[in-house]
């Protein structure tokens, strides 16, 4: 007997169905299936993940998932969430694991955030009329310019990437997403003249062709860390923590390790891939900047270092130090960031808002005079153009995108991805569901999705008479909180709107 | 209602601004800069007006010429006796003014020129500008009711609540003599009603006089402040006065490179260039973006010996030039060069982010 409730009602509109069995072929999680006495198509409720893999594939549009209307008597303690919860630990003891980001209704400050506008003081700027600059380095800056007398540099500038955009992909591996998946990354990275990161999954061979537009990851784990994945990046990362998951490390199960995964991984085929929750050579600050030198020297000072954090209760401190330690990025991931797995009560409980601790760090990192050298990055679940033009606003340098990126390439939100049964060929190895995902057209749809947000920042900063991203970055005062309390507002470096 | 002042809240405002400048470094009276700004009365509202005079203390040239606003008695004996601790006073009193229609209740207006004290400036790291700088920071930042309004050797600002033409009465301008002058008429978008916050703003023997509201504010003030910076007055003058000090003082760049770093040229620019020129221009823009300044703004900066014309790179902003014999001469409006030089040799437009740098030869202080 199982105790659990269905989410989900699948209803299948008989007058429209044709049987074609269309569900029931796409369906991994077999919501669908074929009467093997009469078949007829049926559905089983309990298994639906609501994906809307079959709703999209109906040819006739027959189905529909509804929010399933069986329910328990209604208590706001109780919730039928959590009941579910314990049924699910009562039926394995096992710890409960989630995909995608934090879904708790925690504030989300973005949207108690508003920009600012030209009114008659100074004019507005027309995009279609005026350049408007959206280029963006990243990596350490010096201090100051030195010039000879003909203009010549005498300084020299410490590696950086250019990015067209203030807009990039954040890590995802190789094992966690589909190889074709990461192709539509890396290639929408390179038509947009931005990067794609490699999570820490290895970089495939078939990928070699994007190391121009690639941050390679090395984490706890190592995997597929060596000389020639070093060289072909443009930024190396260290990955220290993760905001859905801060403090723990990753499991990939064995099952998931195919051939393609482990040759890439570097480890042994059908092996658990394990990342430790710590770096076992990283046990406090002086550690980090051991090996952040001892990635710079394996590649000759030509590539900027990054260390990712996630974003929790003394990031200020921590990123100072990062920051002192030689990084010459850091990047920070909120707790609303996304993951192929997580445990449950990690990802809904640990780390802090990425718009509390950009705005803390981005001051901090300012008032010990170290914010000009480094680069910020701020990650962990931008849903628009507004969403990043605030975190800028705040004193991002630029953002990490990833669930909107999946989004695009076909992701419907329904959180099963730590199942590996992604029936939109993304967070899966399963051959047939990857082959559903065309690397082409997902490509084009992901660098569509970069174009019109970078559009949409240009109108946006014209609107407020700036030409150049650079005037915005840390420019506070275009920022006003709505209904935000004092100390919120204090945090953030903003004023209240009317102010 | 209590009235804030700058400092107290961000004033954006509107202006209008001017300037003469004798090529040779030959002085000459302030009547023709008041004549000038004067004709673009209309582009005040007489919420602020003001001047920046060089040249006009050749006797005291080796002193730093302070000019300060006390609303009280007790701020007066706190910086005196500041000054005093920090400074040989060589000579001070009361800057001369004469009641003037239009200019209401004044603070009490002294000049000081003093040469920094020899025993605390060798126990001070850093050179006597930097001693002073950090002095009249000081002095502004905590002795309330004193204000610091001009500190600069050989040159001083003069400053009031009013229309320019009535402040270059009030301090008999024409009784001086400079081989540059800067003007500026105010029309802020609010009624602060402190002679403090009327323009020019000067640091040492910076001067700014400025139109225009810029949208990089906050910006381009988080970004000084990391260098030590206090804005304190809330002003786009005061902020763009802190960048030029950074970049040419302190960084060592050249006024013209500097002017590069606020009104940057666009990366579709920077990309035609040869080499050498877009490595320089690439690693200006990546360095300094916190310095770019954004939004309409016309600004003339005085110092000894010179002055930089500078436009937004838009062209946002009106700014006319002229050259006239031993002259140049530059306004809001063209109109108000042409009354005090009715046929000058050679008009033209400032070009947006096209600085015009002027420099007298064989005169520094």
């Amino acid at each position: 007997m199982n105790f659990k409730n269905p989410e989900f009602e699948i209803v299948r509109n008989k007058d429209k169905c044709i049987s074609c069995g269309a569900c029931a072929r796409q369906c991994s999680y077999e919501a669908h299936i074929i009467d093997p006495d009469t078949g007829e198509l049926k559905a089983e409720d309990m298994n639906c993940v609501a994906c809307h893999r079959c709703v999209v594939i109906c040819p006739t549009r027959a189905i529909t998932i509804k929010k399933h209307e069986m329910t328990y008597r209604e208590n706001a303690n109780w919730t039928a969430a959590y009941i579910n919860q314990i049924n699910r630990q009562a039926d394995t003891g096992g710890v409960l694991l989630s995909g995608m980001g934090n879904p708790q209704p925690y504030p989300i400050y973005w949207d108690r955030m508003l920009l600012n506008a030209s009114q008659v003081t100074n004019p507005s700027i027309d995009p279609l009329r005026e350049p408007m600059e959206t280029r963006t380095f990243i990596g350490a800056k010096p201090e100051k310019i030195e010039l000879d007398a003909k203009g010549r540099l005498i300084t020299r500038m410490p590696p950086n990437v250019e990015l067209q955009m203030p807009i990039m992909f954040s890590a995802m591996s190789f094992g966690s997403i589909s190889l074709n998946a990461q192709k539509s990354l890396a290639a929408a990275a390179k038509a947009c003249g931005t990067l794609f990161n490699t999570g820490e999954g290895g970089l495939h061979s078939d990928l070699f062709q994007y190391a121009d537009n690639a941050v390679v990851q090395v984490a706890s784990g190592r995997f597929g860390v060596h000389k020639d994945y070093l060289d072909k990046s443009r930024i190396i990362e260290i990955k220290i923590g993760q905001g859905a998951k801060p403090g723990i490390g990753g499991h990939l199960p064995g099952v998931k390790i195919d051939e393609e995964v482990s040759r890439t991984r570097m480890i042994p085929l059908g092996a658990d891939a394990i990342s430790p929750a710590p770096h076992h050579d990283i046990y406090s600050i002086e550690d980090l900047r051991q090996l952040i030198y001892s990635l710079k020297e394996a590649t000759e000072y030509q590539k900027p270092v990054a260390v990712k954090i996630a974003a929790v209760h003394n990031s200020a401190a921590i990123a100072s130090g990062i920051a002192r330690a030689g990084a010459d990025i850091i990047v920070l991931d909120g707790f609303r960031g996304g993951t192929g797995a997580a445990p449950t009560r990690i990802r809904d409980n640990v780390g802090i808002p990425i718009e509390l601790a950009l705005a803390a760090v981005d001051e901090r990192l300012r008032s010990e005079s170290l914010r000009n050298r480094v680069s910020l990055v701020a990650a962990g679940s931008f849903r628009n153009s507004a969403d990043i033009f605030k975190a800028i606003a705040i004193g991002a340098d630029a953002v990490y995108i990833a669930s909107s990126a999946l989004i695009a390439l076909g992701c419907h939100m329904c959180q099963q991805c730590h199942t590996g049964k992604c029936n939109w060929g993304i967070a899966t190895q399963r051959a047939d569901l990857v082959k559903r995902l065309n690397p082409e057209i997902m490509a084009e749809r992901a660098a569509n999705l970069l174009k019109a947000w970078n559009h949409e920042i240009k109108e946006m900063l014209g609107g407020m008479g700036i030409n150049a991203i650079d005037s915005l970055r840390g420019n506070r005062l275009m920022l006003r909180g709505v209904g935000l309390n004092e100390k919120e507002l204090s945090i953030l470096g903003i004023k209240h709107a009317g102010e | 209602m209590v009235q804030t002042k700058e400092g107290q809240i961000r004033i954006p405002s509107g202006c209008a601004i001017a300037a003469i400048m004798d090529k040779r470094g030959r002085t000459f009276t302030g009547d023709d800069i008041i004549k000038s700004i004067a004709l673009m009365h209309d582009r005040s509202n007489g919420l602020g007006g003001g001047f920046a005079a060089y040249g006009i203390y050749p006797e005291y040239r080796e002193c730093f010429a302070f000019h300060v606003f006390y609303d009280s008695e007790a701020a007066k004996a706190a910086t005196e006796e500041f000054l005093n601790a920090h400074y040989d006073i060589q000579m001070c009193g009361v800057i001369p003014t004469t009641p003037t229609k239009g200019i209401g209740k004044s603070p009490k207006i002294w000049r000081y020129f003093a040469t920094p004290n020899r025993i605390k400036l060798d126990a001070f790291a850093y050179a006597e500008e930097e001693y002073t700088a950090q002095c009249v920071i000081k002095i502004n930042d905590h002795i309330d009711g004193a204000y610091v309004f001009s500190s600069g050797k050989n040159m001083g600002a003069f400053k009031a609540v009013g229309y320019p033409e009535d402040v270059g009465e009030y301090y008999m301008l024409p009784s001086y003599k400079a081989y540059l002058w800067t003007a500026h008429g105010r029309f802020p978008t609010n009624t602060p009603g402190w002679w403090g916050g009327a323009h020019p703003f000067t640091l040492l023997d910076w001067s700014i006089v400025h139109n225009g509201e810029i949208s990089s504010y906050d910006a381009n003030r988080r970004y000084v402040e990391m260098f030590g910076y206090k804005c304190s007055l809330q002003t786009d003058t005061e902020v763009i006065t802190y960048l030029f000090d950074l970049l040419v003082r302190k960084h060592g760049l050249s006024l013209e490179t500097a002017a590069t770093v606020l009104a940057a040229p666009d990366w579709d620019v920077i990309d035609k260039l040869c080499d050498v020129d877009k490595q320089r221009l690439t690693a200006l823009r990546a360095t300094y973006s916190g310095a770019l300044v954004n939004g309409p703004f016309s600004v003339i900066l005085g110092f000894n010996g010179g002055l930089v014309a500078l436009n937004d790179r838009l062209k946002l902003r009106a700014l006319m030039a002229a050259e006239d014999k031993d002259k140049y001469y530059f306004a809001s409006e063209e109109s108000a060069i042409r009354v005090v030089c009715p046929n000058p040799d050679r008009v033209w437009s400032v070009g947006g982010g096209e600085p015009v740098v002027l420099k007298i030869k064989g005169v520094s202080v």
